[in-house]
């Protein structure tokens, strides 16, 4: 352990003896407020009970408070860790330690939707995954069913939780609802993209009818009441890639008047007028760019500064590495957003402000300010530098231990490493 | 979303290698490999270019050398000068890169571009033959479609190197191929002139997975060693079959001028398959293992001592730090990503720290590897990474010597050590000129040479060098 490690070991050591309701004063940070405010450097936050109760420089500390010293060094929001599986899956390869995907496996011609489907209820708090992404600054994220063999299309329902390890995870206003659409779905949407819009317009018809179902429905009674209910002003994230899709999305949003968000969007820079007018948000992984199928033949490391540019709202998400184990390398990601020409502060919110503002939690995550949950991350530097460690995280206030498996693992090797045992 | 396609990716993918050394020369060797390594020759051959003179760098060597406000010579292919106030050849481009960083050319051991390409359809699937878990015979050239647009994204990565291997579904995947990273109609004038084949072999959960979903051999890891054993048991009875046929043959040479009636012995069939394998046991092919577990490792070391080969590295290994002081008492490098795990299970016990407790013995060799063709293209990124995850636990890792996982190291996996992955006079002229510290998120490869070519300028933009590119609508180089 570094000399850096032992002081935040000994500062958290002082923070577990304090009883977990005094206040909690963080000072002399570059207080990242993701708010009208900017940047504060030399500043300080201070946390009452779970949430914070002020932001400013010289703020005076409460008789009881905690004090932690953070050297001018960068304090943010906890970060999103992008859309994931975190709590659904342990091992991706193991099917069964893997929830997120729906496979009723019915034959196509008596396909069935089940937007009841929810993976919310598969959510496991005390996977190992959670204290992985935790330890990294990653505070929170959004677990989503997937579209998989086996299932269809609409993948079903997901939310943002907590990565505190509470049971009861969800962030309330949160819920959405997944489709995906283009080649990777094609087996399970009768081979043609053009029966993925077919199908969507025959659900909503659905949804939207009051009379009895027939035979050949794609929904169910629970399904089709769910589904109305999301077509009342409800969440629908579209993990599409072409552009030309992309416009599909657009359109059938203004027909049934739901509220879309586009994930992946490899292409979405060549519509990036359309989704500015439309105030559609992408959540997009800047590291596609090469034509890894005949959907993505646009994709760019510009995608991110080009939407940008446009005006479009810009959050971060992981389609090439494994979203949910390696969720740490999402600062990766959005750093290399601003290698190719995304403005850094505009990266940063794509990691806290843009998607809570996506996910309708932005009353309580996302940004520094008074009345925020105290999630905060304090970094060695530059959070988007590789380079870079979280030093501390707090979530509701609490100081996180630091501490996953992947730590012990590393601790009991390195002492054997040391003593130079070749065994 | 990708998560399917990430999983399949990920399962597909296999690594390993290790330094194989010259075969003992007390016996009369089979001779068997060096007559036959010619069929399908390198014809690179690098285009003639004007001297460059990069002045005022921050130079990392490659062989823990970092040296700044200095200046580097290229001409006739090779480093001709390095070092502070170097004399400009006559008719010498000048580049003054104040501010800016140089390194080698970076290298990566495993790759599979090429044969698994972009865009990743059906016909373009050609990294694992998965007909039969021993597949020594087939060729990863063979599979290589010079097209695929990864390789241009890997040059703008400065990637001038590169070994693709088959995939990891066999036991025994078949050869390599180290290429470098010049834009071709066919593989072979991509080929690194000289190097080695590279042998692909895979532990663990793949191949039992394979063949066992087909109820064949191997279904479980008792199975796959089984099967190894077997497969180079065979290559050491072909070897002495060939050794006799020599034997046979130099005496028949020598009897014939007085014995008119002597008969040349009759020549053995050729088993491609064994004739890589034995090209392995010869050393003339160098081992790389796909391997994630330290005990499928301990095996694998076993392994190559019953049957008396060298592995030139572990690939993936994401246990090698547990077994990190053995790796380099051995003589083996780890070839390992940043921070991969849990996609699998012998990947569950991944850890950040991997590569930087590989690096820490004495005579360690970590390398970056990416087996992936997003990865090739921040190989730097990845390496800055483990180094960051190194020194905040007190491994004191700087820049010079992180650049070696990208360099020099895998140079040596891959046995080019002595022509390429280090800045040394005489050494090729594969040289990246970074726009920073290359050890950032926003550092970006300028310039790439590859043998003193210019073959990459972000200032100049240029149409694709893939002919899939060509012609496609809206796509954009930065």
């Amino acid at each position: 352990m570094n000399k850096v490690s032992l002081a935040f070991a000994l500062a958290l050591s002082v923070l577990t003896s304090s009883a977990s309701a005094a206040d909690l004063l963080i000072r002399n940070a570059e207080v990242h407020t993701l708010t009208s405010a900017g940047k504060l450097a030399n500043a300080d936050v201070l946390v009452r009970n779970d949430k914070i109760a002020a932001v400013g420089r010289g703020l005076a500390a409460p008789d009881d408070a905690t004090i932690v010293e953070a050297n001018g060094k960068p304090l943010t929001p906890g970060l999103f860790a992008g859309l994931t599986g975190i709590g659904l899956r342990e091992v991706s390869g193991e099917s069964s330690t893997v929830d997120e995907f729906l496979r009723l496996n019915a034959p196509q011609h008596e396909m069935q939707w089940r937007p009841e489907f929810d993976v919310t209820l598969a959510y496991n708090p005390r996977s190992v995954l959670v204290p992985v992404a935790q330890v990294e600054g990653l505070t929170w994220t959004v677990i989503h069913p997937g579209a998989a063999g086996g299932g269809s299309m609409l993948a079903g329902q997901g939310a943002a939780v907590v990565l505190d390890g509470r049971f009861d995870a969800v962030i309330d206003g949160s819920r959405s609802m997944f489709v995906s659409l283009g080649s990777d779905v094609l087996p399970i949407s009768g081979g043609s993209r053009a029966a993925q819009y077919m199908l969507f317009d025959q659900a909503v018809r659905e949804a939207r009818s009051t009379g009895p179902l027939g035979d050949r429905s794609l929904l169910l009674p629970a399904g089709r009441e769910v589904l109305a209910r999301y077509l009342k002003g409800g969440r629908f994230v579209f993990v599409v890639d072409r552009a030309a899709d992309i416009r599909q999305v657009l359109a059938l949003a203004k027909r049934y008047g739901i509220n879309p968000v586009i994930a992946s969007g490899a292409e979405a820079w060549a519509v990036a007028d359309e989704l500015a007018a439309a105030d559609v948000p992408v959540l997009l992984d800047p590291l596609l760019n090469l034509p890894l199928s005949f959907d993505v033949i646009g994709a760019r490391m510009d995608n991110a500064a080009l939407l940008a540019r446009a005006g479009v709202r810009v959050g971060f998400t992981q389609v090439l590495s494994d979203a949910s184990h390696n969720a740490r390398k999402i600062r990766q990601v959005a750093g290399n957003a601003v290698a190719h020409g995304l403005p850094w502060d505009l990266a940063l919110a794509g990691l806290t402000s843009v998607p809570a503002e996506i996910f309708g939690v932005a009353q309580t995550r996302g940004r520094i300010a008074e009345g925020q949950a105290a999630d905060l991350v304090l970094w060695s530097g530059d959070p988007l530098e590789v380079t870079t460690v979280a030093e501390q995280v707090w979530i509701g206030g609490n100081a996180i231990p630091m501490r996953s498996r992947q730590t012990e693992l590393r601790d009991r090797y390195l002492e054997k490493l040391k003593q130079g045992s070749a065994r | 979303m990708g998560l399917p396609k990430t999983l399949a990716a990920t399962t597909v993918a296999a690594v390993l290698v290790a330094c194989a050394s010259q075969p003992p020369m007390d016996e009369p060797t089979s001779e068997l490999y060096p007559k036959r390594q010619d069929a399908y020759p390198s014809t690179y051959q690098p285009a003639v270019a004007q001297p460059v003179v990069i002045r005022n760098a921050t130079i990392l060597t490659g062989t823990g050398g970092h040296l700044d406000n200095a200046d580097i010579v290229l001409a006739d292919g090779r480093i001709q000068a390095i070092g502070s106030s170097v004399a400009t050849p006559s008719g010498a481009r000048v580049i003054d890169a104040s501010g800016r960083w140089v390194t080698p050319g970076l290298i990566d051991v495993h790759s599979h571009l090429g044969v698994y390409p972009s865009p990743g359809v059906n016909a373009h699937s050609d990294g694992n033959e998965m007909t039969a878990p021993v597949t020594a015979n087939v060729w990863a050239e063979h599979g290589v479609w010079p097209q695929d647009p990864g390789f241009q994204a890997a040059l703008e990565g400065g990637v001038t190197t590169l070994q693709i291997l088959p995939g990891s579904a066999n036991l025994v995947g078949g050869r390599g191929v180290t290429l470098k990273n010049v834009p071709a109609v066919g593989y072979q004038a991509m080929k690194f002139p000289g190097a080695k084949h590279g042998l692909k072999m895979a532990c663990g959960e793949n191949p039992k997975r394979v063949y066992g979903s087909k109820s064949q051999a191997p279904s479980t890891r008792m199975g796959n060693v089984a099967g190894y054993r077997q497969a180079f048991a065979d290559a050491q009875d072909y070897q002495r079959t060939w050794q006799k046929y020599w034997r046979d043959l130099a005496a028949y040479e020598k009897k014939k001028a007085t014995d008119p009636d002597a008969a040349p012995p009759s020549e053995p069939k050729r088993d491609l398959k064994l004739e890589t394998l034995v090209g392995a046991l010869e050393g003339e092919i160098l081992v790389h293992i796909h391997c994630y577990r330290a005990d499928e490792m301990q095996v694998m070391l076993d392994l190559a001592k019953e049957f008396g080969f060298e592995i030139a590295a572990f690939h993936h290994g994401v246990e090698a730090y547990k077994i990190a002081n053995r790796l380099a008492e051995e003589q083996v490098c780890g070839a390992l990503w940043a921070d991969w795990w849990g996609f699998k299970m012998e990947s569950f016990d991944g850890i950040p720290e991997n590569l930087a407790m590989v690096d820490f013995p004495e005579d360690s060799c970590a390398i970056v590897h990416s087996d992936s063709e997003e990865g090739i293209q921040r190989l730097n990124q990845e390496a800055a990474k483990a180094m960051a995850r190194g020194n905040r636990i007190g491994l004191s890792i700087p820049p010079e010597r992180a650049i070696r996982w990208i360099t020099s190291n895998p140079a040596k996996a891959l046995g080019i050590d002595d022509r390429t992955g280090s800045l040394e006079v005489g050494k090729m002229a594969d040289v990246v000129i970074w726009n920073r510290n290359p050890f950032s998120v926003y550092a970006l490869a300028e310039q790439v040479f590859i043998d003193g070519v210019l073959v990459y300028d972000r200032t100049q933009p240029t149409k694709p060098r893939s002919d899939f590119m060509l012609g496609q609508p809206g796509v954009g180089h930065e």
